[in-house]
């Protein structure tokens, strides 16, 4: 049964929603309307005019190698971000919930990370990795390899991919956690009388019964690793070297801001706009329809 | 088929002691069933046998082998689960099948053992249903089923019916029963269902507070128990204890008097012979209630004020209280005429068949 609230004014209940619907329209719905109706616009240079276009922003954005270049480096980032910060979370979760003593410490510990801004991270993880003054490049440097992700590209897409994936991870660790715990004791126990052993108990009946959390999971951690990276990538690579790893969110940053294309952006804003709108409907989709045993 | 011996077995979780050693000899396709109150740690018994608890002290031998430092699957014992535990995500099947492909038995002799199995426990229809579209009772056979098609060389049954509602359980507990008998493999059941313990068991071993009180046939423990928790856990309703029943300086009635002299006079000689010897004050006497029959006030060896009646049909159970405001249960046949609560009424004792019991609970023997 749904609970009727009566409220004794009648204006008092949109009063109360105006707050929320002020903050919705103030800087989501009027951005993104400015968005589609400025990605049909090329600005002169000084912003003073801008000249209608229609869809040409979005052909010439189709046409762009870098833009495609672009897609792909995100699908491809997005992939390893989710595959490392999903994988070790459960990794972590598995270990976490075998051991006995101090397991609070532990997990409280794992839950850190997750308190980190993206940004904050990004600077944690580039310190380390600096080139020059970096702790880690200096102790690879001892070892006789040679870190420079500023040149590198595959050094510097696997940096951005272990911050991103390290600030994720402890998001993860916590549904991965509750998950393990909600498989009844006596499951496991079964099984381990059936004859199986840690591992033939991990792949047959663990993770089966954590597939639900897994997929969830790794919807969740796409849609991260789409938008919420920025930080990370505008502090350890600023999308270099040689935008390669310049995910969609940075180039929209990136051609609007500082290449000041303010018509391309806007279009890149849009199609951005489409991909969260397809990926929360598979999102919600998913969640509906979540399999229960 | 085998044999399984507890040698002083105890278990202590830290520093608290929940198991102060237990000693059993279990014969070759007997059916044990441990019994006990919640928190007695006949759960955490079976849990040792099965190789899910550590063994603090003593050892556990399955045909005369120790398996003290053997993982539960190096045991040869199946278990069933009090939530049945079943692979939420697998088929009935492959539920049965499962301990069969780990143990890389081959593909047709896996798919002949599981088929018997579903036959002897009426399943054939559902092996490719998943658990959760399984009443209880079904669910509680495809447990049972895991553990046949292993042909393990011990059962072992963690409160296995207690999910089930009443009369499912009733039907369960005879399957169980016939089953067992069938394969005849050695089974330890526990249970806190004294009913179930009584009608399942070849011996049973009743716990009290991490000690096996007594151990023996369902109506030997019922007819011969051994201290004042068994009596008053075997059995329903339980037996009667009267304290201070002979006392000197109680403040009777002259009627009520005469009956306990006639009680006195009527017990057997050894039981009488006792009552001399010992400080009369901290013996506790125990009747069953079946053991007491309403009488004419001429022949009482009671008497005492109905509290309140419950009639079940076949019997009926009356409430009274005696001297002392001591509560006794009386059974009586359900076609007798019963007196009213508040009504007085007059009670024969059936004395050859009183139990005596010291000051700490524990029988006398007479």
């Amino acid at each position: 049964m749904d609970k009727q609230v009566t409220f004794n004014n009648r204006y008092l209940p949109y009063f109360l929603l105006i707050p929320q619907v002020l903050i919705t329209a103030i800087f989501f719905f009027w951005p993104a309307g400015q968005a589609v109706y400025q990605s049909a616009y090329i600005p002169d240079p000084f912003g003073l005019k801008s000249q209608y276009v229609g869809l040409e922003n979005f052909r010439f954005l189709l046409n762009d190698p870098y833009y495609l270049a672009s897609f792909k480096t995100t699908a491809l980032f997005s992939c390893l971000v989710t595959a490392v910060s999903v994988g070790a979370a459960l990794w972590l979760a598995v270990m976490a919930d075998r051991i006995i003593k101090g397991a609070t410490a532990y997990r409280t510990l794992l839950i850190w990370p997750y308190a980190v801004a993206p940004a904050i991270a990004g600077v944690l993880w580039l310190f380390m990795f600096n080139p020059r003054i970096g702790l880690v490049s200096w102790y690879l440097g001892l070892l006789g390899y040679d870190w420079n992700h500023v040149l590198n590209d595959n050094e510097a897409m696997g940096l951005v991919v272990v911050a991103s994936a390290w600030n994720r991870i402890s998001y993860n660790f916590l549904f991965f956690l509750a998950g393990l715990q909600a498989i009844p004791r006596s499951v496991i126990e079964a099984a381990a009388i059936d004859g199986a052993h840690f591992w033939k108990r991990f792949w047959t009946i663990v993770i089966p019964l954590l597939s639900p959390t897994t997929f969830f999971l790794l919807v969740v951690n796409i849609v991260y690793a789409f938008f919420e990276t920025f930080g990370v990538i505008h502090t350890i690579t600023a999308g270099g070297p040689q935008q390669t790893t310049t995910i969609l969110v940075y180039k929209v940053y990136a051609d609007g801001f500082v290449g000041q294309d303010l018509g391309s952006s806007a279009a890149q804003s849009v199609i951005l706009l489409l991909l969260v709108g397809i990926l929360t409907i598979v999102q919600f989709r998913f969640i509906e329809k979540r399999v229960h045993y | 088929m085998a044999t399984i011996s507890l040698q002083n077995v105890t278990k202590a979780f830290g520093k608290n002691n929940v198991i102060h050693g237990i000693n059993a000899d279990v014969k070759d396709g007997e059916f044990i069933v441990i019994v006990g109150p919640s928190g007695c740690g006949k759960s955490t018994l079976l849990r040792m046998v099965a190789g899910l608890e550590i063994i603090t002290d003593g050892e556990i031998c399955i045909n005369n082998k120790r398996v003290n430092e053997l993982e539960p699957m190096e045991r040869d014992i199946a278990m069933v689960f009090q939530n049945y535990a079943l692979y939420p995500h697998m088929s009935v099947f492959d539920n049965m099948a499962y301990g069969l492909k780990i143990a890389k038995i081959p593909k047709n002799e896996i798919l002949q053992r599981v088929n018997t199995a579903a036959e002897i426990l009426q399943l054939q229809d559902y092996l490719k249903r998943k658990p959760r579209e399984l009443s209880g009772g079904q669910r509680q056979r495809v447990a049972m089923g895991r553990a046949i098609v292993r042909k393990p060389a011990v059962f072992l049954f963690d409160e296995p019916l207690s999910n089930l509602d009443a009369k499912l359980r009733v039907q369960m507990r005879l399957e169980i029963k016939a089953l067992q008998k069938e394969l005849g493999v050695t089974s330890l059941y526990v249970t806190h269902d004294q009913v179930e313990a009584m009608t399942l068991a070849d011996r049973m071993i009743v716990m009290n507070a991490g000690n096996a009180d007594q151990i023996g046939a369902p109506l030997e423990v019922y007819n011969d128990p051994q201290s004042t928790f068994v009596a008053g856990f075997i059995g329903s309703p339980p037996m009667n204890f009267l304290n201070n029943l002979f006392a000197q300086n109680q403040q009777l009635d002259s009627s009520a008097q005469q009956a306990i002299d006639r009680l006195l006079t009527d017990l057997p000689t050894e039981v009488s012979a006792t009552l001399q010897q010992q400080d009369n004050d901290n013996l506790t006497i125990g009747i069953r209630p079946e053991h007491l029959s309403l009488c004419e006030p001429p022949t009482a060896h009671l008497i005492g004020k109905v509290k309140y009646t419950e009639p079940l049909g076949a019997e009926t159970l009356l409430y009274i209280e005696v001297q002392n405001q001591q509560t006794i249960t009386l059974r009586q046949a359900g076609d007798i005429e019963i007196p009213a609560a508040g009504d007085s009424c007059f009670i024969r004792v059936n004395t050859a068949l009183i139990c005596l019991f010291d000051s700490k609970g524990k029988r006398i023997q007479i």
